[in-house]
């Protein structure tokens, strides 16, 4: 945050990971970002389907001042492009959400997504092999039987470790309409699918059969006035779920309530100012991403303009509302023409839900304190400053003028926007991704 | 009029982005679909709403100006030519939003509403409007692609210029611009 008042905040550069050219492949474009449920690996999904997991080092004890670095663990092709001849479509290999599983042994799992299928990946380390075979010779070849003249037993002998990520299960053809979002039950077997009409539960060991438990559907396709946007388990009630729609308001459900969770349990939702609507009220009023706190207390929402805090006590409003980037609000024409007013940003909570961060545009992203309530925007680039160099803060002002960290708002790059954001469950490391790097960022610890 | 002209633009861009989006990889968006057809049938409203403001305001010039003069038929006959075609727009308008059906509330089909307008439009046209299945390619701007859209689109231009001929205005083509029936059929 403005920690000294200087305009300098507590967060530095850690690392960049991806090409610094700019030229961008569209495939290379990262569309996924999430840490796993100890913060020890953080996995990136991108556009060519391809996962990438990051493993941070172990700690070391000669760098008190900084976490540990993040390397490359393991790279995977989780999706290729299908092609669905019945309806002359193709289906993107883009990966649209990863998800971890708890970790229960040594192997890690996790649920990675395109619009039409959800996979669940295993990914484990190989750090012995077995050798000394009897017919076998160690490059793989067959010796001659003739030359076996002594039995031996193999042993498993130290090798270079290997990491194998392997499709353990593949949930296909449960959706019509487009995958927006997963999320793992806290029960640790199941997990929701959702896609713009529909949400699904999942058994994680059966992919023959999933159960429909909501459906928006109209009968008549023309009276289709909302869609699911975003969809999440509570984090300890595993028979609680929120589905946020693309008419910015928020439903929670309850399955004990019935099979089929249409009806609400809550709806939170926020009646519209009447003063601030234009033409584009309806797109950005919006839900692209709903983020239950760790605590389960409150829940957060992100449209496009604004990030709101929900106390899941009262439905009525939001607790807090924190502007992300209100100097956009005039420029929601323009916005819209060059298709921006569409952008999806996530948000994330800090590991004790103390603070709040979301991206923006020009490569920013926001933080915000909601203890301090206090909020900093940051620069995510390598150009300026070196890692370990503390952030400064930017200030965003009207028109065109640009001073030292201020920016005019027709300054602002569209083109580099920040979009997919994910916290460290413990310690405060960030990661998030610009169009095709990714970039962390740690907290100074003294 | 600033008004219109955005709200124009607004729907000239969200048709082609409807357009265009066909072509997309990965088919058609539903969630990006709707929120361009909320757009449009938003900017259509104040378009139309802007335009009644804007000619009330016209007819109530060119009303205070001749009944200045010593002709009282003239305000008369003005005032009823501006009237037709301002009704037809709306009745019109009733029509697209039953067509639509994505607003999906008040605008239901009203059969007493159209013997309303019956009485005051031209009731030619009003049949024609109402007996004619209006597809969604029926009254496609012409610089969209469709070889039936042509077709259909000047022959009903035909059908409402030839009755508007009493006010002598020609109509924006804009007022024809339809709300899509379907977003998508899956």
């Amino acid at each position: 945050m403005d920690g000294d008042g200087d305009g300098q905040s507590r967060w530095c550069l850690s690392q960049v990971k991806g090409a610094v050219d700019d030229d961008v492949a569209e495939a290379d474009i990262i569309s996924a970002v999430e840490f796993n449920h100890s913060g020890e690996l953080l996995a990136t999904g991108d556009r060519g389907g391809r996962i990438v997991i990051f493993q941070q080092e172990q700690e070391s004890k000669n760098l008190p001042q900084c976490h540990a670095e993040y390397n490359v663990y393991s790279t995977f092709q989780s999706h290729e492009p299908e092609f669905d001849y019945l309806k002359s479509l193709e289906i993107e290999e883009k990966i649209n959400k990863i998800r971890w599983l708890p970790q229960k042994n040594a192997a890690h799992f996790l649920l990675s997504t395109n619009d039409k299928t959800i996979k669940l990946w295993k990914i484990s380390e190989r750090d012995k092999r077995p050798e000394g075979y009897n017919l076998k010779e160690e490059d793989g070849r067959y010796r001659h039987p003739s030359s076996l003249t002594t039995l031996r037993v193999p042993v498993f002998q130290p090798m270079d470790l290997m990491v194998e990520a392997s499709p353990r299960r593949v949930y296909a053809n449960a959706h019509t309409y487009h995958i927006n979002s997963i999320s793992v039950n806290s029960d640790n077997e199941t997990y929701l699918s959702a896609d713009d009409l529909r949400i699904n539960l999942w058994h994680l060991d059966f992919t023959d059969r999933s159960f429909n438990i909501v459906d928006i559907k109209p009968a008549n396709m023309e009276e289709l006035t909302e869609v699911i946007t975003a969809s999440e388990f509570h984090p300890l009630q595993c028979n609680t779920f929120v589905y946020g729609s693309s008419k910015g308001s928020v439903r929670l459900c309850d399955m004990r309530a019935s099979a089929l969770c249409d009806q609400h349990s809550k709806l939170f939702e926020e009646p519209e100012d009447p003063s601030t609507r234009s033409f584009f009220s309806e797109i950005i009023s919006s839900i692209s991403d709903v983020k239950f706190s760790h605590s389960g207390r409150y829940m957060m929402t992100r449209d496009y303009l604004t990030l709101k805090i929900w106390d899941l006590h009262m439905e009525s409003r939001p607790v807090e509302i924190y502007q992300v980037h209100g100097y956009l609000r005039s420029k929601l024409c323009s916005l819209y023409e060059n298709d921006c007013i569409f952008d999806k940003f996530e948000c994330c909570w800090r590991g004790d839900d103390s603070e709040v961060m979301t991206g923006s545009y020009n490569n920013f992203f926001r933080m915000f304190d909601r203890d301090a309530q206090r909020d900093a925007t940051l620069e995510a680039t390598w150009e300026n400053g070196s890692p370990g160099c503390p952030l400064k803060t930017w200030r965003v002002s009207a028109g065109s003028r640009r001073k030292r960290n201020e920016i005019g708002v027709d300054c602002l790059d569209f083109s580099r926007k920040i979009l997919y954001t994910s916290w460290h469950p413990q310690d405060n490391i960030v990661a998030l991704a610009t169009v095709n790097n990714l970039y962390i960022f740690q907290e100074k610890l003294n | 009029m600033d008004v219109t002209a955005e709200a124009k633009q607004i729907m000239v861009q969200a048709l082609s982005k409807l357009y265009s989006s066909r072509t997309q990889r990965g088919g058609l968006r539903l969630h990006r679909s709707l929120l361009l057809t909320l757009v449009m049938k938003s900017a259509r409203d104040i378009y139309h709403s802007a335009r009644l403001t804007s000619e009330k305001k016209g007819q109530a010039d060119t009303h205070s100006v001749t009944e200045n003069t010593s002709q009282t038929e003239e305000p008369m006959d003005t005032t009823s030519s501006t009237t037709t075609p301002l009704r037809a727009t709306a009745a019109q308008s009733t029509e697209d939003g039953q067509r639509s059906g994505l607003e999906g509330h008040s605008h239901l089909h009203n059969p007493a509403g159209l013997t309303v307008n019956k009485e005051n439009c031209n009731p030619t046209r009003l049949d024609r409007h109402s007996r004619k299945r209006r597809s969604k390619t029926a009254t496609d701007p012409d610089f969209l692609p469709c070889k039936k859209a042509k077709l259909e689109f000047v022959e009903a231009r035909g059908i409402l210029q030839s009755n508007s001929a009493n006010c002598g205005r020609a109509l924006d083509s804009l007022s024809l611009v339809p709300m899509p029936r379907t977003i998508v059929t899956f």
